[in-house]
């Protein structure tokens, strides 16, 4: 087999299993700390990847449509979280999937009166349009590469805020036993707005992010976020160790076996049927891997409850 | 918290909707709208999936994320035999709800190990799976579904290409489907399942086999799904993977929560409301999504028991 | 009520057939999402040709009933039976995507409805599946990939790996590529309708080496190709070739400076000398102030179709037959200059071969370089048993 083949690929499903924890480590919180089902989580990727759009065609500077997006966004999360997500957290699961499945629809549309219902365009800056030249005969989008550089900033500033700081304590308080920490005089409601801004900025971020990868269009949430619940329950709801692992495990599986899979079923069928069923069987294969979790961790890789 | 585990279903309101439903050809063909008898057998045919959802989500306390499954399988087999030259209904429509059935079977036994969230999402990758299945079957059309050559055959002298009669059909199976699902509620399995809702370690505790009543439950379940997605096939001449997406999923979650779980005929009235208002706002407005948004969401925050509640209320205020 | 009323005087005239009171057009085609550019390119030429002729086609007043299939064949299916059963439309057209229109056309066909298509010319309904209301304005499927390949060959392209997605037209563009072409096909990739992100297909194309790559990537799904092919530095590696539509206005508009010098193959061209076709290129850009695509002149050409037929049929829609007559017989000027429908009605005509480049003004856009292939008919029309009216 091709290394080169291999290698660009492995940096394939690295840079999309890092934008998959962007969005899967603020899911996990809010849906571990303050078990409420999110189905709109997807709409803030949605919206972020909007305003850094609109931004960037305003001023024509990526990095700071960016920053306005991921600041936009977070204070979008935190008017949802005060205004209408915080009567919810109390409420049955049913209800929560239906309120935030109102909210898809809300958001869709509300995208769709501001920006039409056409997709937009989001460039990366100009400097980082073309390959980098990681080894010979590798090149590589220097795009990509940066993605990935920020995904595992993310993850270490993450990891950092979680462990070593006092609101990652309260955090980890609040994920592991809800009842207690209120008991113990957290002020849970605060410590709720905060994960959630945080969880928002970061799907602005993925959005921003991947924006120029895919396109910025209505609906654009709704696939994502499916993979982004796949993760979190891969690696166990509450964990941010276990949304890492499992956005890496899903984005190495979708990537890889999306080239390979083909690859080994043409050396046992013909050609047309392996390439007709390589696609379809590469995507199967995210949700075996999570079947079979649940099967034998039913908590998850990592859970966050003893 | 007291539970009625008797679904009453008022006379007064199901006769006059049963008259109702069985007018309704003709008031379509004397104001010329036939669009309207469609859209009828439409709501019919997910009113019925969304009662089978119900039994779970309602009745067993097991939300299935991935009830789309089995409603797509049911589909895909009538289509499937149509192609093979098996268009009679008496054996295609049986045949979807045993294939569903046996579909829900392999899920069930596994997903019903988990419980919770874990439940939803494991019954939500299942699901998946088989899309993506019926996604990559190039035999069957793939990604474009699978066209229907021609509608299923009922004989006794009706033809479902005729919309009236494929109204009359569809509405005389939901009619005695969902009369024997209200039965199936209200029976000894029905009171055990709504028990093993409130309290399954109780149940579990003084020695009811939990596991196999659920099973059976999630089986039936699947089952008249399946029946539903026969009829669907048969309305839009195909049966395509879209019919198995998590989307139709969650759509038809949302009918189950909307009209009230728990309730017998709240589903039904969830599936009504639901297509009925995307038809009617769709009329008004181009942005009909934010304004159904905006229902659903008063809904939830001003009736927590889903639209159902407000026939209740007036039971017991009255 | 107007149908039955219609019905009756009919049969009190004795079944002569009069002129319709006006023409109901029931517009579906692909309006949001990432490949919406392509609707709405031909919704506009197709307004622009009513709008000329004051709201009419044909002489009758002309209603226009726009609906957005979102690129899915159950959406448009329920749109469908909406169209035939509430909006009783007399045409159909604009559907762009093949699978969308696999999905509508039997219930409308059967229903004795034209479909006129605007863009997609599926192979299922060019051979024996040929249909009296059944029309391709624009081109059949294999049409501009037969081109390609044929384009390829003399180019001396020893080894492609074709690309198309996942659905009837992505299969009939590989199968027409390969049709004329000669050389060595090292691999066919078929991606998801609509995906989006192709890192790890331009990871098997560098691997596999070929000399040449041929895309079939229509929309969105075109520009994130050709954006991300650029990126990766695969246009250093390789040639690519596209169909016209992927190398059309939206796409250069896009992507901009690496596409100058792509090759493509299309059945039109923005600078074909014709008068009916400077006229629509200088109309559609002061009316919209862009570039018309492809797509656009297929939409200017469908209107005209219909409006030529109603025109010819005296306004006797409701009389099938010589509507249909009309409607085969294609009684106008279109945009790509010579053209006929063939006994499958689709289209026998010229495809031309077009590069990108720099005008002298700067600006970036397709130069007419030669004609492939001349007077071309499909392959498909043979199998053909054309009903008789």
């Amino acid at each position: 087999m091709d290394p080169i083949l291999v290698l660009e690929q492995s940096l394939n499903g690295l840079q999309f299993g890092l934008m998959l924890f962007l969005l899967a480590a603020g899911l996990t919180l809010v849906f571990g700390i303050m078990d409420m089902i999110n189905l709109a989580h997807g709409s803030l990727y949605m919206i972020g990847a909007y305003l850094a759009a609109a931004v960037a065609m305003a001023t024509g500077s990526f990095w700071l449509a960016v920053a306005v997006a991921m600041g936009g966004t977070a204070v979008i999360g935190v008017v949802l979280e005060v205004t209408l997500l915080r009567h919810l957290y109390q409420r049955d699961h049913l209800h929560q999937v239906l309120a935030t499945f109102a909210l898809i629809l809300m958001s869709n549309e509300a995208v769709r009166m501001i920006w039409g219902p056409t997709a937009l365009a989001l460039d990366p800056p100009p400097s980082l349009a073309g390959p980098v030249e990681l080894l010979p005969g590798l090149y590589y989008p220097a795009f990509r590469l940066v993605i990935i550089g920020v995904g595992l900033l993310v993850a270490v500033l993450l990891y950092f805020l979680v462990s070593h700081t006092r609101l990652g304590m309260l955090v980890r308080a609040g994920a592991s036993n809800r009842e207690m920490a209120r008991a113990m005089g957290v002020r849970v409601s605060l410590v709720f707005t905060i994960v959630f801004a945080i969880g928002a900025a970061l799907c602005a971020l993925a959005g921003a992010m991947l924006g120029p990868l895919f396109a910025v269009q209505v609906g654009m949430g709704e696939s994502i976020l499916i993979l982004a619940f796949v993760v979190i329950v891969i690696g166990g709801i509450g964990s941010i160790r276990g949304a890492l692992v499992g956005a890496l495990l899903v984005g190495m599986v979708d990537t890889v076996g999306r080239t390979f899979l083909p690859m080994w079923l043409r050396a046992v069928l013909p050609p047309t049927v392996a390439s007709n069923l390589g696609p379809a069987l590469a995507s199967v294969l995210i949700y075996v891997l999570m079947a079979g979790v649940l099967f034998w961790r039913p908590q998850g890789l990592f859970p966050a409850r003893g | 918290m007291a539970v009625a585990l008797h679904q009453r279903v008022r006379p007064a309101i199901v006769v006059p909707v049963l008259a109702v439903l069985c007018a309704l050809p003709l008031v379509t063909q004397w104001i010329d709208e036939p669009f309207y008898l469609v859209l009828a057998s439409r709501v019919l045919l997910f009113a019925l999936a969304a009662t089978s959802l119900n039994l779970l989500v309602g009745f067993g306390g097991m939300v299935s994320f991935g009830h789309a499954a089995f409603f797509g399988a049911g589909a895909y087999v009538v289509a499937i035999a149509a192609m093979e030259g098996v268009t009679s209904a008496w054996i295609a429509w049986p045949l979807a709800m045993g294939v569903s059935a046996l579909a829900a079977a392999v899920i069930g036994a596994i997903s019903l190990r988990t419980r919770g969230v874990y439940f939803i999402m494991i019954t939500l990758a299942f699901a998946q799976m088989m899309f993506y299945v019926f996604v990559s079957l190039k035999a069957y059309g793939g990604e474009d579904g699978l066209s229907l050559p021609r509608r299923s055959v009922i004989g006794l002298g009706l033809d479902l290409k005729s919309d009236t009669t494929f109204y009359y059909v569809v509405l005389a199976v939901c009619a005695v489907v969902i009369t024997l699902l209200w039965r199936l509620v209200n029976s000894r399995f029905g009171r055990a399942l709504q028990g093993v809702r409130e309290n399954e370690t109780r149940m579990e505790a003084v020695g009811f086999p939990v596991y196999r009543h659920k099973l059976v439950a999630f089986v039936i379940a699947g089952a008249v799904a399946g029946l539903a997605g026969a009829l669907a096939a048969n309305q839009n001449d195909m049966a395509s993977p879209s019919m198995l997406h998590w989307n139709q999923s969650g759509m038809l979650l949302v009918m189950v929560i909307l009209g009230g779980t728990g309730t017998f005929l709240g589903p039904a009235l969830g599936a009504t409301v639901m297509l009925l208002l995307e038809e009617t706002l769709a009329e008004f407005t181009l942005h009909w999504q934010f304004v159904m948004g905006g229902i659903l969401l008063a809904v939830v925050l001003l009736l927590p028991g889903g639209l159902a509640t407000l026939l209740q209320r007036r039971r017991t205020d009255g | 009520m107007r149908r039955t009323l219609a019905a009756l005087t009919m049969a009190t005239l004795g079944l002569t057939a009069h002129a319709a009171d006006q023409i109901r057009i029931g517009f579906m085609s692909t309006l949001s999402g990432p490949s919406a550019a392509l609707g709405l390119d031909i919704r506009d030429a197709f307004n622009l040709v009513v709008r000329n002729n004051g709201g009419k086609l044909g002489g009758l007043p002309a209603e226009v009933v726009v609906v957005d299939d979102q690129m899915n064949p159950d959406t448009g299916k329920q749109l469908t039976a909406r169209l035939l059963k509430k909006d009783r439309v007399d045409v159909v057209t604009g559907i762009v995507f093949s699978n969308v229109m696999l999905a509508i056309a039997p219930s409308i066909l059967e229903n004795q409805t034209f479909l006129v298509s605007a863009n997609a010319g599926p192979g299922a309904f060019s051979g024996e599946g040929c249909n009296p209301y059944f029309y391709v304005a624009s081109w059949q499927n294999d049409g501009y990939h037969e081109a390609a390949g044929q384009f390829a060959n003399t180019k001396n392209l020893k080894s492609v790996v074709l690309l198309a997605p996942n659905y009837p037209a992505g299969k009939d563009a590989l199968t027409g590529f390969k049709r004329l072409y000669k050389g060595q096909v090292i691999e066919e990739i078929y991606t998801k309708l609509g995906q989006l992100d192709f890192a790890a297909e331009l990871a098997q194309v560098r691997a596999a080496k070929p000399q040449a790559v041929y895309i079939f990537q229509p929309g969105g799904m075109g520009i994130n190709f050709i954006k991300q092919w650029v990126a990766a530095g695969l246009d250093k590696q390789m040639t690519l070739i596209g169909p016209g539509f992927s190398a059309d206005e939206d796409v250069i508009k896009a992507v901009g400076e690496p596409m100058v010098g792509m090759f493509n193959t299309s059945h039109w061209a923005h600078d074909l000398g014709n008068a009916e076709n400077r006229r629509f290129v200088a109309d559609f850009q002061k009316t919209y102030g862009r570039m018309p695509t492809v797509y656009a002149a297929q939409g200017y050409d469908t209107a005209l179709l219909i409006d030529a037929a109603v025109r010819d049929a005296k306004g006797k829609i409701e009389d099938k037959a010589t509507f249909g007559k009309a409607l085969a017989s294609a009684n106008f000027k279109s945009v790509r200059g010579e053209f006929k429908l063939n006994v499958n009605h689709a289209p026998i005509q010229n495809y031309y071969l077009r590069q990108i480049w720099k005008d002298p003004n700067g600006r970036i856009t397709n130069k007419l370089v030669g004609t492939v292939l001349t007077n071309h008919a499909d392959a498909y029309a043979a199998a053909c048993k054309m009903k008789a009216w």
